[in-house]
């Protein structure tokens, strides 16, 4: 298809014509088109359907506030919905598809909405989806969503990626207009670090888009001269395509940049998009403004757009939506639009300027204290009806109507931290006040001022201003002259006889909702936002919350400025999820830590499980083993046995050392360390402030100044946090220093009958392992393997004869090896966290199960650990009565009387003969296992005053799983109670 | 000497090396590391005791001090990481121990990090999108703790195209995906 409404000019590359497709239809644009423009130059106007009444809509601007041109942008994974088609750069090969339509975008059977508007005003769903009240979820809101809506995903996982990065400046420049630029230049040229950010792909904001000098130059030159100077300065980095979207606190701002957006498919590791937070000393705003359109009867139609969108595709994209076009202002830049258009050849059928002292032309007609009517054309516009100033009504035939209804800067930056603009009567329009967020100001248009010259010049002023805010010597650059006419404007927000006249066109918002809002007492103005929709969606209503609230100010009686705005909130234009989520998704979403031992693990088949951000090894499946438990089983069996190797490495180990390191564990932990022995390790509980249980773990003695302190895996960085805090927070007047070696050194568990004896093979001549020179908790600095340093610790969790051994880091790969090797002769076996919790639970020993946040060491049974001979943090409040009720939690052992039945962790206790009720409730099962030992399964609970119920039978019930049986009380220590075989 | 074979932390008998573009991405074992915290009233003597070990000044608030063979970074306050080569200095810790006495807790940190090299044209645009770092402005000699794709890190700056990273042992490989990740997207 020829591109039939192309005309002569524009910043478009005309060597580079390329093919996109649009629905079913293939077209030709050129290098520095957007969809819309491409699409406008192809005489297609009608790119969407609305929200909720499916009408046929076109492109209404030619900027990111756009709300009605949006489309499916790309095809498969790559599909993105909403996107508008005012801010799509073309690339060759382009694919979009219209949405929210069936079966096509000309034929849309749901536009059947539009005949029954009368039963779709505000506050519809609301009136009507009432009764039943079950049908709200499972019918109605699926017709509705089906009915009304935008684009639909892909449901496919997003191919790209996205980054996050981080940059410093000392000004962030936040638009690339007359205004920006000149605030760069003057900020650039003084050394200043610069950032200037522009969400277009060419910088230069309406100077790209305007036909006055600059200087001697057209605008557009002027800007493209002026980016080359800021891309050749060092000190200033010029990010096109970048939107900053947030204020946020302390000169932060977020910008996404679209890397490659404007490509088929971004290159070979590169991003789609980057998501920048920028770190500004100070900030100027030249966002620009947004110009508003005025409501009237069928405003809505293809071909009806802001005047300075249809100024823009003319002179940038050398376009025009119809060969004649009609104006609609209320001031004297819709005249602008006019000469524009006459001066590209187009034909101004009529210029109705709502104003009975409208200026004259000679170029074209002008209807002076006219206002537009009606309109025509179901697919497009084809005629609009003009009510005359004297009366009667004149039809013009026409294929575009500009529409200007003044002009509102981009005031949103300035109010994420909640400032509000306040309203300037001389411009009819809210411009900022004087609350910003820290460290910004405004300049040019988003600031109110809207001449050419007074752009330039503000941004010059704002840079000097900052510059000498921040103690730099500020030159002052030589800004081209430019025009500088004032804005003449009287307010006309809507034709009062309209009856079906859009607001917002996103929304499908009309003049009447606002009424009738107001009617039914939605007043405030955020209350007629949400009862309305008035600008929610992809626009956020750029186009027309200010039409909305001079309605509502109208119906209300009141001033505008007395109606107030809405809050405005990042981000400023709709952003991609996945940007936000950067390169933090699937196996990426956090780091992965693994144990020394992994590689070889991995060799041996081992099936891993997540602790935390480690992946240990869970079980180590053998040929012919089917089944997990099989797995599990025989290793607990073989370790009990004879001897097993674990890899414990992912135990929080904290250095902690200092004259006061005793005195400072004594503190830290509920029991005594003060007196432990140097070569001795002592079992540690450590309690939050509130006297529950935080931690549990081993503190060993390496010299008089010096211990290692072990935690769990999951509190490995909240004990040493802790620590920390008490260290320098609580006990800053002691002598203790702390670092973390959990990473330092790889640790092995050695455990069961025969351990010795594999351990006698690796240390090292004049090491004695016996009983008598190494007993039960002896830890010691040694050497293995002919040299090598090493720890050891005589302790067991497994409740076998055990020793842990640490070596550094990188030996631990070549250890493991060595003790499998060495082991040989005892067939160990290496055991995985399935087995390591059996032989706990076996042995009656917590973990983070039971260290669950709420229990006590009088739960745990540990509640004599608690000394009262000394102060201990937590001690005291683990005193008070709530804590110690008679009938108190106690941890005790489970069994089922059937051996049949499994003991579900999860599970809840209730006497026999009681009913099953939370008040009933006599406690629940924290850990659960078969026990191969015992040849039944087993489990660990708490149960109220459970410590004398021991040998009772009691009510295991899961009503959410159907477990209801029997089982028997126990001691939680089911194997070797008197813990003859660890101090074997 | 003991016999068992060391592996270095991306799990490799020798050192990863990876290149992108103009930028070299190393995996460098050869550093012994020894954290030194000062004990409570022995800060002067300890900031001495590390002031004669690198022949000139304990480094200050984000800091990095290089002498042959020995160099030093700062912590936190009146805590130091001194870092020496493995090859003359495998037992940094003890050596260090034998030095400052009871004026610091000295604590063996070598194998607790894994320790990249970063190299060539591009490291800054690199680095910004990893770290935030006001990386144009950090100069040679300087020492920041930050935090990488959620993991721990401190960068240090030894040229003005050259940078070291170090971060978690347990996590070298997340680190090294991300690092060069950002070297793909940014070069």
């Amino acid at each position: 298809m020829s591109q039939k409404n192309r005309l002569d000019g524009g910043l478009i590359d005309r060597s580079e014509t390329w093919s996109f497709g649009f629905d079913s239809q293939y077209y030709k644009g050129h290098k520095g088109d957007t969809l819309a423009s491409a699409l406008l130059a192809n005489g297609v106007r009608l790119m969407g359907r609305s929200f909720k009444y499916h009408r046929p809509r076109g492109p209404m601007t030619a900027g990111s506030e756009e709300p009605n041109a949006i489309v499916e942008l790309r095809e498969g994974a790559r599909k993105e919905p909403n996107t508008r088609a005012t801010t799509i750069e073309l690339y060759d090969g382009l694919r979009a598809n219209s949405q929210n339509r069936w079966p096509s975008l000309k034929f849309d059977a749901m536009e059947v909405n539009d005949l029954l508007s009368n039963f779709f005003a505000a506050g519809f769903y609301y009136k009507t989806f009432m009764w039943p009240a079950a049908f709200w979820e499972k019918v109605y809101e699926p017709i509705i969503r089906r009915a009304a809506g935008l684009g639909s995903l892909s449901l496919q996982d997003d191919p790209d990626g996205y980054d996050k990065g981080f940059l410093h400046c000392d000004l962030l420049i936040i638009g690339g207009g007359p205004a920006g630029l000149a605030a760069a230049l003057t900020a650039g040229e003084s050394g200043a670090r610069v950032i200037l950010c522009d969400e277009d792909f060419l910088i230069g904001g309406r100077l790209n888009l305007e036909t006055y000098a600059v200087g001697g130059m057209t605008g557009a030159a002027w800007a493209a001269e002026t980016v080359a100077r800021l891309q050749a300065m060092p000190n200033v980095r010029v990010m096109p395509r970048t939107t900053v979207i947030g204020a946020f606190d302390h000169g932060i701002y977020g910008a996404v940049e679209r890397v490659s957006d404007h490509l088929a498919v971004p290159e070979d590791g590169k991003p789609r998009q980057i998501l920048w937070r920028i770190t500004s000393k100070r900030a100027l705003l030249c966002a620009g403004a947004t110009e508003r359109p005025i409501v009237f009867e069928n405003n809505d139609r293809p071909g009806i757009m802001q005047a300075s969108a249809v100024r823009a595709y003319a002179n940038r994209w050398a376009t025009t939506p119809a060969q004649q076009v009609a104006i609609f202002t209320n001031n004297d830049d819709g005249h602008r639009t006019a000469s524009d258009l006459v001066a590209k050849g187009v034909e101004v059928v009529s210029v109705i300027d709502t104003r009975v002292d409208a200026p004259t032309s000679s170029d074209y007609d002008v209807i002076a204290g006219g206002v537009i009517d009606q309109t025509w054309g179901r697919l497009g516009l084809t005629q609009i009806e003009v009510k005359m100033p004297k009366g009667g009504i004149r039809r013009i035939k026409c294929g575009a109507l500009g529409v200007s209804g003044g002009w509102n800067p981009n005031v949103h930056l300035t109010c994420h931290q909640g400032g509000r603009p306040v309203w300037n009567e001389a411009l009819a329009a809210f411009v900022p006040s004087g609350t910003l967020p820290p460290g910004m100001t405004v300049a040019g248009a988003a600031d109110g001022v809207f001449s050419t010259h007074g752009a330039l010049q503000s941004g010059a002023d704002g840079a000097k201003a900052i510059l000498a805010d921040l103690g730099i010597k500020a030159t002052d650059p030589a800004l081209p002259e430019a025009e500088d006419t004032p804005v003449k404007i009287t307010p006309f927000w809507h034709v009062k006889t309209a009856k079906r006249a859009w607001v917002d066109q996103q929304n499908d918002v009309t003049a009447k909702d606002i009424k009738l809002a107001h009617q039914e007492n939605y007043v405030s103005v955020e209350h007629l936002k949400r009862y309305t929709t008035l600008g929610m969606a992809t626009d956020q209503g750029k186009t027309s919350n200010i039409a909305g609230l001079a309605i509502m100010a109208e119906v209300a009686g009141k001033a505008i400025p007395e109606v107030g705005t809405t809050m405005f909130r990042p981000p400023y234009t709709p952003t991609a999820m996945g940007v936000f989520a950067g390169r933090a998704w699937g196996m990426e979403t956090r780091p992965t830590r693994l144990t020394p031992s992994h590689a070889w693990a991995k060799e041996q088949g081992a099936v891993f499980t997540e602790a935390g951000l480690w992946l240990r090894a869970q079980w180590y499946p053998k040929p012919g083993e089917t089944h997990w438990r099989q797995s599990c089983d025989r290793e607990v069996m073989q370790t009990s046995k004879s001897v097993g190797v674990c890899d414990v490495t992912s135990l929080g180990k904290i250095d902690v050392q200092g004259a006061d390191a005793a005195e400072f564990l004594n503190k830290v932990y509920c029991n005594g360390m003060a007196k432990l022995p140097v070569g001795k390790v002592r079992y540690g509980l450590m309690l939050r402030e509130d006297g529950i249980v935080m931690d549990d773990g081993t503190a060993a003695r390496l010299a008089e100044d010096h211990f290692v302190v072990t935690t769990t895996t999951a509190k490995a960085v909240p004990v040493y946090r802790h620590l920390e805090f008490v260290r320098q927070c609580l006990y800053p007047d002691m002598d203790v220093q702390l670092i973390s070696t959990t990473e330092a050194w790889a640790q092995f568990s050695v455990a069961g009958p025969n351990s010795r004896k594999l351990l006698e093979k690796i240390v090292d001549d004049g090491v004695d392992l016996s009983n008598e020179a190494f007993p039960f908790m002896a830890c010691a600095e040694i050497t293995i393997c002919g040299g090598l340093r090493a720890r050891l610790f005589r302790i067991s969790f497994s409740g076998e004869l055990a020793y842990e051994i640490a070596v550094p880091t990188r030996y631990g790969d070549a250890l493991v090896r060595r003790l499998m090797q060495a082991g040989e002769e005892f067939d160990v076996v290496p055991y995985g966290l399935e087995a390591l919790n059996v032989m706990r639970i076996e042995k009656g020993h917590v973990t983070g199960n039971e260290l669950n946040g709420t229990t006590t060491a009088l739960n745990l049974g540990m509640g004599r650990m608690v000394s009262k001979a000394k102060d201990s943090i937590g001690s005291k409040l683990s005193e008070r009565p709530g804590l110690n009720e008679p009938d108190a939690l106690k941890l005790v052992g489970l069994k089922p009387v059937n051996p049949e039945h499994k003991v579900p962790a999860g599970a809840h206790l209730m006497t026999k003969g009681d009913k099953v009720t939370a008040s009933n409730d006599q406690g629940y099962v924290t850990s659960a296992c078969y026990s191969p030992n015992l040849g039944c399964h087993i489990a660990l609970g708490f149960l109220k005053s459970g410590d004398s119920r021991i040998g009772e039978t009691i009510r295991l019930v899961s009503p959410l799983t159907g477990v209801d049986h029997e089982v028997e009380v126990v001691s939680p220590h089911f194997f070797d109670p008197e813990g003859e075989r660890l101090r074997a | 000497m003991h016999d068992l074979a060391p592996l270095c932390a991306l799990g490799g008998a020798e050192p990863h090396t990876d290149q992108v573009a103009g930028v070299t991405l190393t995996e460098t074992p050869g550093h012994a590391l020894a954290s030194v915290a000062a004990r409570l009233g022995q800060e002067t003597a300890c900031a001495d005791h590390l002031g004669t070990l690198l022949g000139a000044d304990a480094p200050g608030v984000g800091a990095w001090v290089r002498s042959d063979p020995i160099s030093a970074f700062w912590m936190g306050p009146d805590q130091w990481m001194v870092i020496a080569p493995v090859a003359t200095h495998e037992d940094l810790a003890a050596q260090l121990i034998q030095r400052f006495g009871t004026s610091a807790s000295i604590t063996e940190q070598t194998d607790a990090w894994v320790w990249f090299d970063m190299q060539g044209d591009g490291i800054e645009q690199v680095m910004q999108l990893c770290a935030n770092i006001d990386i144009e402005k950090m100069p040679v000699g300087a020492a920041a703790r930050s935090v990488i794709h959620y993991m721990g890190v401190y960068v240090l700056r030894s040229a003005p195209d050259a940078l070291t990273i170090l971060g978690g042992r347990s996590s070298a490989g997340s680190l090294h995906h991300a690092l060069l990740t950002a070297m793909k997207s940014a070069l």
